[in-house]
């Protein structure tokens, strides 16, 4: 759980990551894709904050832009207390050490023609002056943390399992000992045998080294396994931010409401009471987004203010944060029960 | 490997026989007739005596299987003889080319340093210059870089060399008179100064093919670099905290010469195979002239030895492309 009173360690204001689009003979700049726009939020040491939301959201790329694997267009993302936007090139490199990333995909993100042990050495050959037998320890001491066997180092990615591969990924982010790691859906690729393996992997690094995480997932019942805090974005803002248990008990935005009640419920009985939001229409084109609030297109319970305002990011009970007109004020139900349904258990 | 690279040798064997024959009978169809150069006042039956004494009145499958003979077993046993001083003892007849009556061999032994020093440098050359704008311009991806050199090599490989070559000649040799028009064969290099004429007339050929090869290259090695440089991995190596340089040219480059390196492995054959026009604007009489004049003269026994070597060496290079394939592939497993 989230300490108030401790500073955070990773401090997001006011993030915006846009993709320009150039089009026509000239290819000139006639628009954005808002992938991210102007997000704020913070992630305490030892925290787990889980990021949901529906494919296309914008999770990947709020993922990367906080640790700077995109050139940020505006906002500032303080990590230690360093603003990551305001660094050069070498002082971010220098900075590389304190935050990693698990990517999604583990047989793409590692370079096919690199052995295992290279894989996990490289950024020690970087950032370390070890000599190559300390190195060769440090590299076992990873394969044993993540459980892959020794004898393995030499061979290559492709010869491995999904499980195995991602394995490798997050022996690789362990190996300079980072503060921060961004989870980027570390276990879509894989199995579902495999993906508790992994979950459980991570949740007992964290423990062993005091490691936070930002834990980006589509998955609610993983995301609701691992995660302290949760986040849900909806069109590359951040909806709702809100402590895990509140969050499932209590969602306030209705674009949670509905994404909470498309988890199935492994009760057949209560299930089939249980009512579902459908939303209506598609998610709009991040290049085209509407104007007042974002969800204003598919909302149950839009009004005319929300498609002229964008509503506040605002906390309405300690540690809930909502951007919704309805939220607080007058409380305004979707006319469903699905709240007290996932409430129950 | 090494059991694949046996096997694939082994199977090269029948595949060369094939291609032999074809390029036997395929020649021999050819309505081309050796003396058909000769002074007109020569009679017809003079010339027929001629014709005989060449051997074409003999049924075809005599005359493909001593081509045979003295390609694969005469002159194998004659070049170990010159290289280690053996003497195997008899009269081996060899494969003599119609026109001038000299061993085929001998002549391509003439023959081919000039091909090796042109059109091989300009390979080179091609592959020095491609490989780095390929990179930096799949790096740069749409910059000014990018287009002009896409442009180039657009330009480049559009462009036949017999336009580019008589255009260097023009403004190079006839306007500037920088560099001699005319490749002497005689030069002999002995000191600085015969050096700087060799450089000096070796630039034009040399560069006119080099342009040519290096505009395929190049967009080999650019497609393949953007193949790569959108790859997750180059991510991971950036996350890493690694140093741009070794982004792109450790992680992304590496991966990328895969297919590059056979594409230009492929490309060897055709550096023997000597560049026909550039060899004939440039006059360098490199394998590419001899090859045309042989077709000229109906001198069958030189073109089909030449075009036979061609293929032996096609073989090879591409068994080298699949073994360099491998070695850098760790995926590619051929065993």
């Amino acid at each position: 759980m989230s300490d108030t009173a401790q500073a955070p360690l990773v401090q997001v204001r006011g993030l915006k990551m846009h993709f320009p689009i150039h089009a026509g003979l000239f290819r000139r700049h006639v628009g954005d894709i808002k992938a991210v726009d102007d997000i704020s939020l913070d992630i305490f040491e030892s925290e787990t904050l889980g990021l949901v939301g529906e494919s296309g959201c914008g999770k990947s790329t709020a993922g990367r832009a906080i640790i700077s694997l995109y050139t940020i267009t505006d906002g500032s993302v303080e990590i230690d207390g360093v603003d990551l936007a305001q660094l050069d090139s070498n002082s971010l490199r220098a900075m590389r050490p304190k935050m990693q990333m698990i990517f999604q995909d583990p047989q793409a993100s590692l370079n096919p023609r690199m052995s295992v042990a290279s894989i996990i050495a490289e950024p020690l050959v970087e950032h370390m002056s070890l000599s190559s037998s300390e190195r060769l320890a440090r590299v076992y001491e990873l394969m044993d943390a993540v459980g892959l066997n020794r004898a393995f180092a030499e061979r290559f990615p492709h010869e491995f399992s999904g499980g195995q591969r991602q394995r490798i990924g997050i022996a690789r982010a362990l190996a300079l000992n980072p503060k921060f790691i961004v989870c980027d859906e570390p276990i879509a690729a894989l199995d579902v045998s495999i993906q508790a393996q992994v979950v459980n992997l991570l949740e007992d690094l964290q423990k062993q080294f005091g490691l936070t995480y930002l834990f980006i997932s589509h998955d609610l019942s993983m995301v609701r396994h691992i995660a302290d805090r949760v986040a849900v974005m909806y069109l590359g803002k951040i909806v709702e931010l809100a402590p895990r248990d509140t969050l499932y008990s209590q969602p306030l935005h209705p674009y949670t409401q509905a994404l909470l009640s498309a988890v199935p419920e492994p009760d057949p009985v209560s299930e089939k009471d249980r009512r579902h939001i459908i939303l209506k229409g598609d998610v709009p084109s991040p290049a085209n987004t509407p104007t007042g609030c974002n969800f204003c297109t598919r909302c149950p319970i839009a009004e005319d203010i929300c498609r002229q305002i964008d509503p506040e990011f605002r906390e309405i009970t300690p540690g809930q944060f909502v951007a919704c007109h309805f939220v607080g004020e007058t409380t305004k139900s979707t006319g469903e029960n699905t709240t007290g349904t996932i409430a129950q258990h | 490997m090494l059991n694949y690279t046996i096997r694939r040798l082994l199977l090269a064997i029948p595949t060369l026989i094939a291609i032999s024959l074809i390029i036997f009978l395929l020649l021999d169809l050819a309505p081309s007739d050796p003396t058909a150069n000769l002074p007109l006042t020569i009679p017809p039956e003079v010339r027929e005596k001629i014709r005989q004494s060449l051997g074409i009145g003999d049924p075809i499958y005599i005359r493909y299987l001593l081509w045979c003979k003295q390609f694969f077993v005469n002159e194998p046993l004659n070049i170990l003889e010159q290289v280690f001083g053996w003497d195997f003892g008899g009269d081996r007849l060899r494969v003599l080319s119609w026109q001038t009556r000299s061993p085929v061999v001998d002549l391509i032994v003439q023959r081919m340093p000039q091909t090796l020093w042109v059109v091989g440098m300009s390979y080179i050359v091609g592959v020095l210059i491609a490989v780095p704008i390929g990179i930096y311009s799949a790096y740069k991806q749409y910059s000014w870089f990018d287009q002009a050199g896409t442009f180039v090599s657009m330009v480049g490989f559009s462009v036949p060399t017999f336009f580019t070559g008589v255009l260097m000649i023009v403004i190079f040799s006839v306007w500037l008179g920088w560099f001699p028009s005319i490749y002497d064969t005689t030069h002999v290099v002995t000191d600085w100064q015969s050096f700087v004429f060799q450089v000096r007339q070796m630039a034009m050929p040399v560069f006119v093919l080099a342009l040519f090869n290096a505009a395929q290259i190049s967009r080999f090695m650019r497609a393949s670099m953007l193949d790569n440089l959108n790859l997750d991995y180059v991510r991971t190596a950036r996350a890493k905290g690694m140093k741009e340089r070794t982004v792109l040219l450790v992680h992304v480059l590496r991966n990328s010469l895969i297919p590059v390196v056979t594409v230009i492995a492929l490309g060897v054959p055709q550096v023997f195979g000597g560049a026909i026009i550039t060899e004939q604007v440039f006059k360098v009489n490199g394998l590419g002239q001899l090859l045309i004049i042989a077709i000229q003269g109906g001198d069958l026994p030189t073109v089909q030895t030449l075009t036979f070597i061609f293929a032996v060496l096609i073989i090879l290079f591409n068994l080298i492309a699949d073994v360099l394939y491998g070695i850098l592939d760790p995926r590619i497993r051929y065993d």
